[in-house]
């Protein structure tokens, strides 16, 4: 499935122009900080309204702001993993977990609880709430709660920043797994491409900091 | 005038029922000014906060002038409904809600406030309509606030006393809460030891409500630390 992205958006010293087109697997988005990067998962969510976009997966028209159209997040079925893992602290790892299972209890398909579980090694924090996890924990459960939402898209937003160098090494080699056994489209947004490297199916690279930013070069690199 | 305890227990009848009364308006009207920006913002919130400020006895004669027996709702109600807030416990219910409103609005309007909307727009992309964001996430979030909003309106209720004599009167086992009591009982000669009795009443039920919405407030700190 292909998902188009093109975006205009002024705020403050921020220019973000973007056009990119994302096939499945991996794509890196990669840019300083600064360069609008979590602005534009944010436009993709549905989270920040931009002054213009049009946003299609596959056939779906997600955002059309010229012919009015505009879904509303909680419609697009786009798992977002942020920087930070923003678990719900009044509720259990399992509850997080089944949220968007139970948000909509009529869809079906999509990965089981347990699959999840097994893929993120999540089965001993089940029973414990965030504030007992670690920085990395807490993270596999984040990305556990976007994947279990059955998204059409997965956005990850550095989902390594709020994590230390010794728990990085716990979480990567999931997404490994992730792209394995999920055909899931997914834009990973970082400021360093080796955090990715050899991870990304695409790369997309967002230009300088406060000048205009555009990224309609597309490019694809062969996944090692 | 009437038995101590029955003064007790109307004043906890009265009180509890304003509360409760005002439990949801409340959090209705302090969501939309924590998380709502629209015109007329000011006037709403000045409106809210009318009762905090205006002398008691001001917001009881308004009361009667809207709620009493030839009042413009009050007239409609006993018509219609064959409902009447005057000279009732349901018309002293009345002015202790009036006034202890804008104080639980404005608690749990700091409650939502403090509710980081980083969680929301979670909910959100998990697939939660507005409505189910509210309820899954921003009110559990502000429990603190909206207990502890609850706590100070029961207190605030309890205490009533001129809005509620202006609007209702005096009337034993009718409209004679705690605060009503003590002042009957101190008009007169040797009432002394039943004002003293209730008045002690009053700190129980106060110290009591205290204590629980602490208790409670720490034992959510306990889970969301």
């Amino acid at each position: 499935m292909s998902v188009n992205v093109n975006v205009r958006h002024a705020v403050g010293r921020l220019r973000l122009e973007v056009d990119i087109r994302v096939g499945n697997g991996l794509t890196a988005l990669v840019g300083p900080s600064g360069s609008g990067k979590t602005t534009l998962l944010n436009v993709i969510a549905g989270l920040v309204r931009p002054e213009h976009a049009v946003i299609r997966i596959g056939d779906e028209v997600l955002a059309d702001t010229a012919a009015g159209i505009w879904v509303p997040a909680h419609r697009r079925r786009i798992g977002y993993v942020f920087q930070e893992p923003r678990l719900l602290p009044h509720l259990t790892v399992r509850q997080n977990l089944v949220l968007g299972r139970w948000f909509h209890r009529n869809r079906t398909g999509g990965p089981s609880l347990d699959d999840v579980s097994r893929l993120l090694n999540l089965d001993e924090l089940q029973h414990r709430y965030p504030s007992r996890l670690s920085g990395g924990e807490k993270q596999r459960v984040a990305l556990g709660r976007a994947l279990l939402a059955h998204p059409q898209l997965l956005l990850l937003d550095e989902p390594l920043a709020a994590v230390d160098q010794r728990h990085r090494s716990e979480i990567l080699p999931f997404l490994d797994r992730l792209r394995r056994d999920h055909s899931l489209p997914a834009i990973y947004v970082t400021h360093t491409l080796n955090e990715v490297s050899g991870r990304a199916d695409h790369v997309v690279e967002l230009g300088d900091a406060s000048a205009s930013v555009s990224a309609d070069a597309y490019f694809s690199r062969s996944s090692t | 005038m009437a038995s101590e305890l029955e003064i007790v227990w109307l004043s906890l009848k009265v009180a509890s029922v304003a509360t409760a009364a005002c439990a949801i308006p409340a959090i209705a009207v302090a969501w939309v000014m924590a998380r709502r920006v629209f015109w007329g913002r000011s006037l709403l919130n000045v409106l809210i906060h009318l009762p905090l400020v205006l002398p008691p006895v001001v917001t009881g004669y308004f009361l009667l002038l809207a709620f009493g027996r030839r009042g413009v709702v009050g007239a409609w109600l006993d018509q219609a409904l064959g409902f009447q807030f005057s000279f009732r416990w349901t018309g002293a219910a009345l002015a202790a809600g009036v006034t202890a409103f804008p104080l639980i609005v404005r608690s749990i309007q700091l409650g939502i406030e403090n509710v980081d909307r980083q969680y929301e727009e979670v909910a959100a992309t998990l697939g939660a309509r507005p409505l189910w964001v509210l309820l899954t996430v921003t009110l559990p979030l502000a429990l603190p606030g909206i207990l502890a909003g609850l706590v100070i309106g029961f207190a605030k209720a309890l205490g009533e006393f001129g809005a509620t004599i202006t609007f209702v009167s005096n009337i034993p086992g009718e409209t004679q809460t705690l605060a009503l009591g003590i002042f009957t009982a101190l008009e007169r000669p040797g009432g002394d030891a039943v004002a003293m009795r209730l008045a002690m009443f009053s700190v129980a039920i106060s110290v009591v409500a205290l204590f629980a919405s602490e208790l409670l407030a720490r034992s959510l700190k306990r889970r969301n630390a």
